[in-house]
C-alpha cells in the first residue's frame, strides 16, 4: 500500500474512533455485508466451473451436489448477480460516504437493516434454490413458477439496497445541513448519485415482485401476462448493470488515482459523468428486448438512442480515469507517449486488479456495444456470446475491482497487513489471462448459433454447432478464473486470520484534483433537479410502450417444468 | 464549469463515435433491410392447438419461392421439428408456445426470435445455398431446455 502511506486519512480502527465518525455500530454491518459479498462469489464462482467445463462435455453438477445443470447456473447467478455486487456496493458505497461527508451515516438503524434484511433475503432465497423450487435462474422469467420464498428473497435483497439509498440522501442532507452553501464532497456525492439512480431503477422490478409473481405465486392472481413481466423485468435489468459498475467507478476515478499517485483532472468532469449515469441508465431496457414479439418497433427505436447516450459517459470514464493514470505515471517518472505506463506501481495487487480489469472493460464495452446496435443484436441475443460479453463487464471489470479493492479494504477494516502479495498478484494476472481466453471462446461459439443458457455438454445439437475449439477455449479460461478465485480466497483467509498486526494506520486512499469543487458549477450538484430529469425521460420511454403495449395479456398461469 | 481543451476534444469524439454508431445501424435498417422482430399479433397458450394457424402446424407454400412454416415450440420440442424447402427459397417462421418462454435461432441467419406466452412470434430468412440450417431454442425452459432443435433442409 505504498501509494496509500501517507498519513493524511483515518487509519484502521483506533484512528477510525479517534476521528469519529466510524462508529462500532455503524462497522460491523458495513463489515457483515462485505462477508456476504465474500461468500456469495465464493459459491457462485464455484458453480462456474460446471458450466465452463460442461462445454466440452464434462457434465459434472450431479458431482456437486445439483440436480440440473440450471440450479447450479441458478446459484451461479443469484448469487453473483445479486448477492456479491449489491452487498459489496452496500458496504463500499456506505464506507466512502463516511470518508467522503466525514461524518457518521445518519442512520444506524437503516445501515443495520440493510444487513439483516440483505442476510434474511439470502437465506430465503437459497432454502428455495437448494430444495430445487427455484431453478428459474436469476431472471425468473413468467410464467416459470419459483417458490415464493424465492421472490420474497430476491425482493428482500433489493429493499436491502434501498434501505442504504435512503441513509445515503438522509446522510448527504445532513451534511448539507452542518455545511449550508458548500459544495458537496464528491467522494459522497458519486455514491449518491449510484444509489438515487438505483432507487429509480428498481421501480420495475419491485412493481413486478409484488402486483405480479407475488400474489401469482401464491395462487391469489390466476395468470400472469408474460411479455408485460419481462418490460418489468427489463426496466430494471439494464440500469442494474450501471449498479454494478458504478462503485467500480467510483474507485477508478477517485481511488486508484491516489494509489498510482496521480491527480483526477476535474471535479466537474467527474459530476458530469455521475449524472449523464443518473439520467440516461434506466430509459433503455428494451434493448434487451429487440428480438421480443410483443413490443412496438418504434419503442425500440427510441430505447436505441437512449442506450447509445448511456455509453457517453462510459467514453468520458475512459478518457478521464487514463488520464489521472498517465499523471500519476509521468509524476514517477515516466517518459514518452506509453512510457508512464510501466511505471505505474504493477508491484501493487490492488492497482494490478484494477488496471487489469479496466483494460477488460474496454473489450467489454465494446461488445456491449454490437449487443446494444439493434439490428446486430438479431447474430448474437442469447448466444453465447453475450457471457461472453458480461464475463468481461460485470464479471471482471467490476469484480476483479472489487478484489482489487478488498486488497487494500480488508486491511484497512482488520488493522492486519495483506498476507501472500505476489499471491495475489498472480491471482489478478491469472484472473486477466482466464477471462480473455473464455470471453474468446464463447464469443466465438456465440457467432456460430450456440446458444447461452444451456447445457452444451447434455445438448444432442453439440456436435452441429462446430465450435469444439472455441468451447475448449471457454472452457481452460473458465477453469483459470476459478483458480484465480481460489488463490484470491486463500489470501483473504490469510491476511484475515494470519496477517501481522500492521505497525503503521492505513487511510483510505483519496485523489487530489486538479481542479477541485470550487471550480465545479452549482448546477452540478443538484441531485433533486436531475432525478426530475431522470424521471422525465423514463416517463418519455415508458409510457407510450406501456399504453401502445395495453390491455394486458394476462393468460399464463404459473409452470414449473424442472 | 471548465472543461479542459483535451476534455472538450475527448467529448466530441465520443459524440461522434456514438453517431456513427447510429448512423450504421440506420443503414443496416435502411439500405441493407436487415430489421428487428416486430408485432404479429395475439394468441391464448391456453387453446393454442385449437387456434389457427397453430391448429395446423407444418410447411405452408405460398408461392413463388415463399414458405410459410407455422411452428409451435413446447417443453421440450420443436414442432415441426424439421422442414425441407428448394434453394432460394424465402420462409417466414410464425412461433408461439402453449407453456414457457421459448426462443429461436437459426444458425447462418439473422433470424433470432423469443417466443412468449401470449404472443406470436415472426421472423423471416431467405436460403440461397443448400445445406442443413440448424434452429435451437435459446431462452431456459425447464430441464430439458438443451433437447430443442430443429432443422432447415435446403435442397
Ligand atoms: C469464476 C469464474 C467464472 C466462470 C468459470 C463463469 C462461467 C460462466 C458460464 C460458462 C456461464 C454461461 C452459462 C450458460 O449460459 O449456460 C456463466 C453465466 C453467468 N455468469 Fe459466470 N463465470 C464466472 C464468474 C462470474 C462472475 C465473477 C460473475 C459476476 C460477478 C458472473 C456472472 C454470471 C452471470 C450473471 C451469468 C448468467 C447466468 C444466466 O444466464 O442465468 N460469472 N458464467
Ligand atoms: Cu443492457
Ligand atoms: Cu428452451
Amino acid at each position: 500500500m505504498s501509494a496509500t502511506a501517507r498519513p493524511q486519512a483515518f487509519a484502521g480502527q483506533g484512528a477510525i474512533a479517534r476521528e469519529g465518525i466510524f462508529l462500532a455500530e455503524q462497522l460491523w454491518p458495513i463489515k457483515g455485508q462485505l462477508v456476504l459479498a465474500l461468500l456469495g462469489l465464493a459459491i457462485g464462482g464455484i458453480m462456474g466451473l460446471i458450466q465452463a467445463l460442461d462445454r466440452i462435455g464434462i457434465v459434472m453438477y450431479k458431482a456437486m451436489l445439483m440436480q440440473t445443470y440450471y440450479q447450479g447456473l441458478t446459484i451461479h447467478g443469484v448469487l453473483l448477480a445479486f448477492l456479491f455486487t449489491f452487498s459489496f456496493n452496500n458496504a463500499f458505497v456506505s464506507l466512502m460516504a463516511i470518508r467522503g461527508f466525514e461524518r457518521p451515516l445518519a442512520s444506524t438503524f437503516l445501515v443495520q437493516g440493510a444487513f439483516w434484511t440483505m442476510l434474511v433475503g439470502t437465506l430465503l432465497a437459497a432454502y428455495a434454490i437448494l430444495t430445487n423450487q427455484a431453478t428459474v435462474l436469476f431472471t425468473f422469467y413468467a410464467p416459470m413458477r419459483a417458490s415464493s420464498l424465492f421472490y420474497l428473497g430476491a425482493a428482500l435483497l433489493v429493499i436491502s439496497t434501498l434501505l442504504t439509498a435512503l441513509n445515503l440522501v438522509l446522510t448527504r442532507r445532513a451534511w448539507q445541513r452542518e455545511h449550508p452553501g458548500e459544495r458537496t464532497p464528491l467522494l459522497g456525492f458519486v455514491g449518491v448519485v449510484t444509489y438515487v439512480m438505483w432507487a429509480l431503477a428498481t421501480v420495475g422490478v419491485v412493481v413486478l415482485v409484488v402486483f405480479f409473481l407475488l400474489p401469482w405465486s401464491l395462487g391469489w392472481l390466476k395468470t400472469t401476462d408474460p411479455q408485460f413481466n419481462r418490460i418489468l423485468f427489463w426496466y430494471t435489468g439494464h440500469p442494474i448493470v450501471y449498479f454494478w459498475l458504478m462503485p467500480a467507478y467510483i474507485s477508478w476515478y477517485l481511488l486508484v488515482p491516489r494509489q498510482v499517485g496521480g491527480r483526477v483532472f476535474s471535479d466537474s468532469l467527474v459530476r458530469l459523468a455521475f449524472i449523464l449515469l443518473l439520467v440516461f441508465s434506466v430509459p433503455t431496457g428494451l434493448h434487451h428486448q429487440y428480438v421480443d414479439p410483443g413490443i412496438p418497433t418504434v419503442m425500440k427505436v427510441v430505447h436505441l438512442f437512449t442506450t447509445f447516450s448511456v455509453v457517453f459517459p462510459s467514453l468520458v470514464t475512459a478518457f478521464t480515469v487514463m488520464a489521472a493514470l498517465e499523471d500519476g505515471g509521468r509524476a514517477r517518472g515516466g517518459r514518452g507517449l506509453l512510457g508512464w505506463i510501466w511505471k505505474l506501481p504493477w508491484g501493487d495487487p490492488s492497482v494490478t486488479a484494477q488496471l487489469l480489469a479496466m483494460l477488460v472493460f474496454i473489450l467489454g464495452g465494446a461488445t456491449g456495444i454490437v449487443n446494444a446496435s439493434y439490428n446486430l443484436n438479431n447474430v448474437v441475443h442469447n448466444t453465447s456470446f453475450v457471457p461472453g460479453h458480461f464475463h468481461m463487464t460485470v464479471g471482471t471489470a467490476v469484480a476483479l475491482s472489487f478484489i482489487g479493492i478488498s486488497y487494500w479494504l480488508i486491511p484497512y477494516l482488520t488493522g492486519r497487513e495483506l498476507m501472500g502479495r505476489s499471491l495475489a498478484l498472480a491471482q489478478a494476472w491469472l484472473w486477466f489471462v482466464g477471462v480473455l481466453l473464455f470471453a474468446r471462446g464463447q464469443i466465438a461459439a456465440g457467432l456460430l448459433g450456440e446458444p447461452r443458457r444451456s447445457s452444451i455438454g447434455e445438448a444432442p445439437y453439440r456436435d452441429l454447432i462446430h465450435a469444439g475449439l472455441d468451447n475448449w477455449l471457454t472452457a481452460i479460461g473458465g477453469t483459470l478464473m476459478v483458480i484465480s478465485g481460489l488463490i484470491y480466497f486463500i489470501v483473504v483467509l490469510w491476511t484475515v486470520f494470519g496477517g501481522r498486526r500492521l505497525t503503521q494506520p492505513l487511510g483510505i486512499p483519496v485523489a487530489e484534483m486538479r481542479f477541485g469543487a470550487r471550480e465545479t458549477s452549482p448546477l452540478l450538484d443538484r441531485l433533486g433537479f436531475w432525478f426530475l430529469i431522470a424521471v422525465v425521460l423514463v416517463a418519455i420511454a415508458y409510457i407510450p410502450l406501456i399504453l401502445l403495449y395495453l390491455p394486458l395479456q394476462s393468460v399464463s398461469p404459473p409452470i414449473k417444468v424442472y | 464549469m471548465r472543461v479542459e481543451a483535451y476534455e472538450r476534444f475527448f467529448m466530441i469524439l465520443a459524440a461522434l463515435l456514438l453517431v456513427l454508431g447510429i448512423v450504421g445501424i440506420a443503414i443496416g435498417a435502411l439500405v441493407a433491410g436487415v430489421h428487428v422482430p416486430s408485432p404479429a399479433g395475439r394468441v391464448d397458450p391456453r387453446t393454442l392447438t385449437t387456434t389457427p394457424p397453430f391448429d395446423q402446424p407444418g410447411l405452408r407454400d405460398l408461392g413463388g419461392g415463399k414458405y410459410e412454416a407455422v411452428v409451435i415450440a413446447r417443453a421440450w420440442q420443436f414442432q415441426p421439428d424439421q422442414i425441407e424447402v428448394p434453394v432460394g427459397s424465402t420462409v417466414t417462421f410464425t412461433l408461439a408456445t402453449p407453456d414457457v418462454i421459448h426462443g429461436f435461432v437459426l444458425t447462418g441467419t439473422n433470424a433470432n426470435v423469443m417466443v412468449i406466452p401470449g404472443q406470436i412470434a415472426q421472423v423471416t430468412a431467405r436460403f440461397d445455398r443448400p445445406g442443413e440450417y440448424l434452429w435451437v431454442c435459446h431462452e431456459y425452459c425447464g430441464f430439458g431446455h438443451h433437447q430443442m432443435f430443429g432443422k432447415v433442409v435446403v435442397r
